[in-house]
């Protein structure tokens, strides 16, 4: 049963009459980096603050390293660092004092001025926190979160906000925990962030998981194909499991009336495609289904 | 990490915090002494009105100190989403919340030492003539203040409304308390309200410690009017506490 740092199963809640969450099940391996996605509403903070043991839920089962979060215990606390949608900290506290400080609350922290660095707010140690960017804020929510050298990594939404540079230093964190083995369940708007970053990744709608698995599979989404061209100053847009056989039947037709098929483009579906079908956020477009 | 060395390492953080906080270092250790400077220099030939504005200034300072700065403080921290994120660390909440109450206790008992010693060398004031009952009457005034100003944190929404909150119940309780004047000769409505809040029994006490000699026995009402309002302010700040 331990051989998963996170396992969620058959997971409820409701606030009032409105259910949030659903039947939510999934399980992160320990090492693995897990991308949480979903639109806004669909249950993702939720989820991730009944995990973090800030919320309590309806119903189902939730174990973090084997400790059920709704009992958060010291020992569990200890393993486990967190990094809030959006919190603020003390102004007038500078970072060293503030990584320093949080060590202490550990029985085994990491080095701090290597945390710093880590997060890349190196040259900044004296700096107050009310005084730096909103980006650098985050580093040392990301920095707080770390210090402990905890087991597992709760990211939620940890780039919002960030530049590109800002981004891919982040990422640059992540794939670094990675590195050192270990277990990190991240939410973020951003598919191209999940793509880089996660070994699988879980799409929530309506508080359910409506696909899971490692991004490029989710991406070629089964066996399905997607052939598009030109015809008449329209795109037409095709979708089949057999690219064989239709390219075939559209080029004899093509050519049996002595036209060219313009534009002719056969693709598998990108996940951010996948990601805007399943939720429903995709634009309308011409789509038949061989 | 032992429990105290974890709780003396809290407490000295929200030391370093508070001196680091210009205007509140001021308005909660600094507008008591401006007042009783200020008031002391224009009644300084009048005994009786010395020997009441030496306890009422003292005890306008337990509640500026604790009441007012924990009410501020954790309206502060909870806004700021503080509260949440030492939630998720393994900081036992105990040794947390002790860290904020032990150092605004700091100020309050320092406080009051500090205005007895200036009533004393400055206007003439007697020490104390019952030490015990000062101590007595600061522990159960940090106390019911203290516990009620944590209370009155989770009625405050946020912080941008909190110095209206806190002192529209800190300025109405400072003038009918007897602070600054003898209150006998307050209306008795007001009077019945000044007896039913804590400040006036804090000031009773006190009084009785410095002026009259008289013990902790002898203001047995003030006692039983604190330990109740302590026992409601430590029940209502458990019951509804908010973290976020």
């Amino acid at each position: 049963m331990d051989q998963h740092a996170i396992e969620v199963t058959d997971l409820h809640k409701s606030y009032g009459d409105f259910e949030a969450v659903r039947g939510l099940s999934f399980h992160v391996a320990r090492g693995e980096v897990f991308g949480l996605l979903g639109p806004n509403g669909a249950g993702k903070t939720t989820t991730v603050e009944i995990l973090e043991g800030y919320r309590e839920r309806s119903s189902g089962s939730v174990q973090i390293l084997g400790h059920d979060p709704a009992r958060a215990t010291r020992e569990l606390r200890r393993q486990v660092g967190i990094v809030l949608q959006s919190s603020g900290f003390y102004p007038r506290v500078t970072v060293r004092e503030a990584v320093q400080h949080w060590s202490l609350l550990y029985p085994h922290p990491r080095d701090v001025d290597e945390v710093i660095g880590l997060v890349g707010l190196t040259g900044k140690e004296d700096a107050r926190a009310g005084q730096l960017s909103g980006g650098q804020r985050r580093r040392l929510d990301l920095a707080l979160a770390l210090v402990g050298d905890p087991e597992v990594i709760f990211l939620d939404e940890p780039t919002t906000g960030f530049d590109p540079a800002a981004r891919r230093t982040a990422w640059g964190v992540v794939q670094a925990l990675k590195d050192m083995g270990k277990t990190v369940l991240l939410t973020t708007h951003y598919l191209e962030e999940a793509q880089t970053l996660s070994d699988r990744v879980a799409i929530i709608k309506d508080g359910v998981v409506v696909a899971e698995g490692p991004p490029a599979e989710l991406g070629v989404g089964g066996d399905r194909y997607r052939v598009a061209y030109d015809q008449n100053g329209g795109r037409v847009e095709l979708e089949t499991e057999d690219p064989t056989d239709l390219l075939h039947r559209l080029t004899g037709d093509a050519l049996a009336r002595g036209e060219r098929l313009q534009g002719l483009t056969v693709s598998r579906p990108t996940l951010e495609e996948v990601y805007l079908e399943l939720t429903d956020g995709g634009v309308e477009t011409e789509t038949e289904v061989e | 990490m032992s429990g105290a060395t974890l709780l003396w390492r809290q407490y000295r953080f929200e030391r370093r915090l508070f001196w680091r906080n210009p205007s509140a270092a001021f308005f909660n250790f600094g507008l008591p002494l401006m007042f009783l400077l200020l008031i002391a220099t224009v009644f300084h030939t009048d005994k009786t009105e010395l020997n009441t504005l030496i306890p009422g200034i003292a005890g306008l300072a337990v509640m500026a100190n604790t009441f007012t700065a924990l009410a501020f403080n954790l309206t502060f921290y909870r806004e700021q989403g503080i509260l949440k994120r030492v939630l998720g660390t393994p900081l036992p909440k105990g040794t947390y919340f002790g860290g904020i109450i032990a150092s605004a206790v700091t100020n309050a008992v320092f406080q009051v030492l500090l205005i007895v010693a200036l009533g004393h060398l400055l206007y003439d004031v007697s020490w104390p003539k019952d030490w015990v009952a000062l101590f007595v009457f600061t522990l159960l005034g940090v106390i019911a203040n203290g516990s009620l100003g944590i209370a009155f944190a989770q009625v405050i929404p946020n912080f941008d409304s909190a110095p209206a909150y806190v002192n529209a119940v800190f300025l109405p309780a400072i003038f009918i308390s007897g602070v600054f004047y003898d209150d006998r000769h307050l209306p008795s409505v007001l009077k019945g309200i000044a007896e039913a809040l804590p400040l006036k029994h804090v000031i009773d006490g006190l009084h009785g410690a410095i002026v009259t000699g008289q013990g902790v026995a002898d203001n047995g009402g003030a006692v039983l009017a604190l330990v109740l309002w302590g026992a409601f302010g430590i029940y209502a700040s458990i019951r509804w506490f908010r973290w976020e």
